[in-house]
C-alpha cells in the first residue's frame, strides 16, 4: 500500500480543535483510513476528548462514546459484548470493529488495570495508545511513558526514570497482536491497522505522537521528529503475532544494516524538553547514558539478526 | 413457581426474568451469590446472556456503560466498597443518560472490615443521578428488579436504577419467593428500546467537551427526569400489581397510618422490624404508624408531606450518618415538612455495621420521644462503651493530657 492508494474517505473531519501539528489527529486520520466506517469508537480521556471538538460539534464521523480516564479496556468490553449480542440477534450483519483510543496517561498509568483485564480476557477489540510521552492535555506532566531525562512541568530538571515498555507488557499478556507505529511511516501504520482489523481478540497498537507544545519544537516538525525518533532508536517499530516479533520499516532497516543508527543527540537537540542537556552547558554524561542504551539495544538486535541469517544460510546450503 | 432462596439468588432471578443480555460484575461479599447464580444460569442455558468477568467494579460499571450505550439491556451487582470504587462512573452512567439496573447489597464501609449491613454505601451515592429503590423483603427484591427496568427505560426517565437491599438480613437469609411465569413478566416488561445508542447508521458523538453555556441545561434535564420518574415508579408498581400480582408500595409503603398521630420513618429491612414496634405502640395506646421509604431518589416529597405534616411527632430511623450533620434521612424528612407542620421530629442512628436493631429498641425510643424524653436531634441509642472502648478512650485522654491538648 502506497500513500497515494489510501482510501479518500475521511472519517476524521476537517475543522477539529487540535493544535497545529497535532500528532493525535494525524494518527486518528490514518487509523480510520485503514479501519473504515464500520467502527465503534470509545475515546478515553485525553487530548482526543478535546480536539474532536466541543458539543454540539464533532470531527468524528463514526459512533463515538467519550469515557472516563481509567476505562479503555472496560468500556470496550461492554461494547464488544453487546455487539456480539446484536450479531446473534441479526441486528448487525457483521461485527463492527471496536476501537478504544487512549493516550499514554490513560494507558501506561491510570488505565493499565482495565487494559490488562481486557487483554487477559482476550476481549475482541483494538486498543490504541497514541503516546505523546506526557500528560499533554493537562499541560505536560510526566507519565509512565515520559522518557528518561525529559523535561515536563513536574520533572523540571528532567525525568529521573526510564519509561516502562507497555507494548512488551501487552505481549506478556499473550494477546494475538501487538504493534508499534510512527507517524513518519504512515504506510507501515496503515498496514498494521489493516492487519489488526482482520484479527479477533485483543489487539494493541501504540503510536508515538510527538507533541509540539509538550516537547517544545515547531509545529511543522511533527513528522520530522517522529522520523528521527525511529532513526536514532528512541522509538522502535515492530509487530508481534503468534509468538514472533518482526521489526518493520525504519527499525528493520537499521537492524538489517541497510541504514545506520543515528546519534540520539540529533533527536534530543531538536526538542526543548531536552534543552537542559545542551544549555547552559552540555550534559555529556546523560547524553552518553541515553546513547549507550540505544547502542546496546541495537547491537544486540543486529547480532541476533546476523545469527539468524547465518543459521538460515547453513540450513539452506546444499549438503556436501 | 415457589422457591425458598437467599435474597442474592432472588436478585439473580430478577435479572433473568428481565432478560438482561449483558452482565458485568466483580465479586464482593456479600453480593457474590448474585453473580454466581447468574453464571450458573448462563452455563446451564437458562439465561441467554453475555457475562463479562471484569477485573474491578470501576470496570464493571464502565463495561455496563459500553453495553447499555449499544442499546442492550445490562445488569450489574455490587456492594459497599465496590459501589464506592465505581462512584466516578455512577455519575457517568447517569450523566450520559443510559438505562440500566444494578443491585447493591447495602454493606458497611471499612475500616475495619465489616461485611454486615448499613446504608452508608448507597447514601454516599445519593447524588449521582441514579434512581435508588430500597427493598424490605425477598419478594420485593425480585419484583423491584423487574420494575426497575421499566422505570429506567421509560422514555420520560432514561436513567440508571439502583436496587438496594440489606446485607445478610436480606442477601443471605432464606425466604419464600413466588417466581412469576416468564410470559407474564414479558407482558409487563417490553423489550429494551433506547432513546439513543451507538448507531452505525446515525453516527453521533456522546459525552464530549461541554461548555458552561450548555452544561447546566444538561444537569437540569437530569433533575427533571428524576422528577418525571416519580409518576413512572407509581405506574410501574401499579401495573406490576395488575399484571404480575405483587405490590410493595410505590415511592413509599405505609403501615397502620389510619388515624395515626405519630409515625416512624425507615428504609430497608429495619422497616419490617418497625412494623412490630408499631403494633406494640398501638397496643400501648399510641396511635402510631409507619412510613417505609421505598424510593430514596427520587425522594417521596409529596407523599411524606401529606402523611407527616399533620402529625404530632415523627421518629426517623437512619441506618447511615452524615458526619458533622445528622442522620441523612432525618435532614430530608425535616426539609420536606418545613414550614408546613408543627410535628416534633426525632432521629435515631442505629444498625450500623450490621448491629441488630430490635423492635424493642424502636419501641423504647418512640415511646421516649412521645413522652418528650428525647431531644429533637440525632441520637445514637445503641451506642454503649464496652470494656475495650473504655480502655482506648482512657488512653487517648491520657495522651491528650501529656501533649497539653485542651
Amino acid at each position: 500500500m502506497r500513500l497515494r492508494d489510501f482510501p479518500e474517505d475521511e472519517v476524521f473531519l476537517q475543522g477539529s480543535a487540535a493544535c497545529q501539528g497535532c500528532p493525535g489527529s494525524a494518527a486518528i486520520r490514518v487509523a480510520f483510513k485503514a479501519l473504515g466506517r464500520n467502527t465503534i469508537l470509545a475515546v478515553i480521556a485525553s487530548c482526543t476528548s478535546v480536539f474532536q471538538s466541543p458539543f454540539p460539534l464533532s470531527a468524528l464521523d463514526v459512533p463515538t462514546i467519550n469515557m472516563a480516564f481509567a476505562t479503555g479496556g472496560a468500556v470496550a468490553s461492554g461494547i464488544t459484548a453487546a455487539a456480539d449480542r446484536l450479531v446473534a440477534q441479526g441486528v448487525f450483519d457483521e461485527k463492527p470493529t471496536i476501537l478504544a483510543w487512549a493516550g499514554d496517561g490513560g494507558t501506561y498509568d491510570i488505565g493499565i488495570q482495565a487494559l490488562s483485564g481486557a487483554a487477559e480476557r482476550n476481549t475482541d477489540f483494538i486498543y490504541v495508545c497514541y503516546n505523546n510521552e506526557a500528560y499533554s492535555n493537562t499541560g505536560t506532566q510526566r507519565s509512565g511513558a515520559t522518557p528518561y531525562a525529559a523535561w515536563t512541568t513536574n520533572t523540571t530538571k528532567g525525568k529521573e526514570e526510564w519509561r516502562k515498555d507497555i507494548a512488551q507488557i501487552m505481549i506478556a499478556h499473550g494477546v494475538p497482536y501487538v504493534a508499534t507505529a510512527s507517524l513518519a511511516y504512515p504506510t507501515d501504520m496503515f498496514r498494521k491497522f489493516a492487519k489488526a482489523k482482520e484479527i479477533r481478540g485483543t489487539r494493541y497498537i501504540e503510536i508515538q505522537a510527538p507533541c509540539p507544545p509538550g516537547w517544545k519544537f515547531p509545529s511543522s516538525y511533527t513528522i520530522k521528529i517522529a522520523r528521527m525518533a525511529v532513526q536514532t532508536g528512541m522509538w522502535m517499530l515492530y509487530e508481534y503475532e503468534e509468538g514472533k516479533t518482526t521489526y518493520t520499516a525504519g527499525t528493520k532497516r537499521i537492524i538489517q544494516g541497510q541504514s545506520k543508527l543515528k546519534p540520539v543527540e540529533e533527536y534530543l537537540k531538536e526538542q526543548g524538553r531536552f534543552r537542559h542537556l545542551f544549555y547552559p552547558e552540555r550534559d555529556e554524561e546523560t547524553i552518553k547514558e541515553i546513547q549507550d542504551r540505544m547502542t546496546h539495544i541495537f547491537e544486540n538486535l543486529q547480532f541476533t539478526h546476523k545469527m539468524k541469517e547465518h543459521i538460515m544460510e547453513i540450513e539452506l546450503a546444499p549438503p556436501h | 413457581m415457589r422457591l425458598v432462596e437467599t435474597g442474592n439468588h432472588v436478585a439473580a432471578w430478577g435479572a433473568r426474568m428481565a432478560r438482561a443480555e449483558v452482565v458485568s460484575a466483580y465479586p464482593i461479599t456479600p453480593q457474590t451469590q448474585v453473580i454466581e447464580e447468574i453464571s450458573r444460569f448462563i452455563d446451564e442455558g437458562e439465561m441467554d446472556c453475555e457475562y463479562i468477568p471484569v477485573e474491578s467494579e470501576h470496570s464493571a460499571m464502565a463495561a455496563m456503560i459500553g453495553s447499555a450505550a449499544m442499546g442492550v439491556r445490562s445488569f450489574s451487582a455490587t456492594s459497599a466498597h465496590g459501589l464506592l470504587y465505581m462512584h466516578e462512573l455512577l455519575h457517568w452512567a447517569a450523566g450520559i443518560r443510559l438505562p440500566m439496573v444494578m443491585v447493591n447489597v447495602n454493606r458497611a464501609l471499612g475500616p475495619g472490615w465489616n461485611i454486615w449491613c448499613d446504608h452508608q454505601d448507597t447514601i454516599a451515592a445519593r447524588d449521582t443521578g441514579w434512581i435508588q429503590l430500597y427493598c424490605a423483603s425477598h419478594q420485593e427484591i425480585l419484583d423491584t428488579t423487574i420494575q426497575a427496568y421499566r422505570i429506567s427505560e421509560d422514555l420520560k426517565v432514561i436513567l440508571p436504577v439502583m436496587v438496594c437491599y440489606d446485607a445478610i438480613f436480606l442477601s443471605h437469609n432464606y425466604m419464600q419467593v413466588e417466581i412469576p411465569d416468564q410470559e407474564v413478566v414479558d407482558r409487563f416488561l417490553p423489550p429494551f428500546r433506547s432513546l439513543w445508542k451507538l448507531d452505525l447508521d446515525y453516527p453521533f458523538t456522546h459525552g464530549s467537551v461541554i461548555y458552561p453555556d450548555d452544561y447546566e441545561e444538561v444537569r437540569y434535564s437530569m433533575f427533571q427526569a428524576l422528577d418525571n420518574s416519580r409518576k413512572v415508579i407509581r405506574t410501574a408498581a401499579e401495573e406490576y400489581r395488575d399484571i404480575v400480582g405483587n405490590y410493595h408500595g410505590d415511592l413509599i409503603e405505609t403501615y397502620r397510618m389510619e388515624g395515626a398521630e405519630s409515625a416512624l420513618v425507615a428504609m430497608g429491612s429495619i422497616a419490617s422490624e418497625a412494623k412490630m414496634a408499631v403494633d406494640m405502640l398501638r397496643d400501648a395506646g399510641y396511635p402510631c404508624g409507619l412510613v417505609r421509604v421505598r424510593s430514596y431518589r427520587p425522594f417521596p416529597i409529596e407523599e411524606l408531606r401529606t402523611l407527616l405534616a399533620p402529625l404530632r411527632a415523627v421518629l426517623v430511623i437512619d441506618r447511615g450518618v452524615s458526619f458533622g450533620m445528622e442522620g441523612p434521612m432525618y435532614s430530608e424528612v425535616k426539609a420536606v415538612i418545613y414550614g408546613r407542620s408543627d410535628a416534633e421530629v426525632y432521629d435515631i442512628v442505629t444498625g450500623l455495621g450490621g448491629r441488630d436493631v430490635t423492635y424493642e429498641l424502636i419501641f423504647d425510643n418512640a415511646e421516649a420521644a412521645l413522652k418528650g424524653k428525647l431531644e429533637q436531634k440525632t441520637s445514637w441509642p445503641a451506642v454503649s462503651l464496652n470494656e475495650h472502648h473504655r480502655i482506648s478512650k482512657k488512653g487517648l485522654e491520657e495522651y491528650w493530657k501529656k501533649e497539653g491538648v485542651k
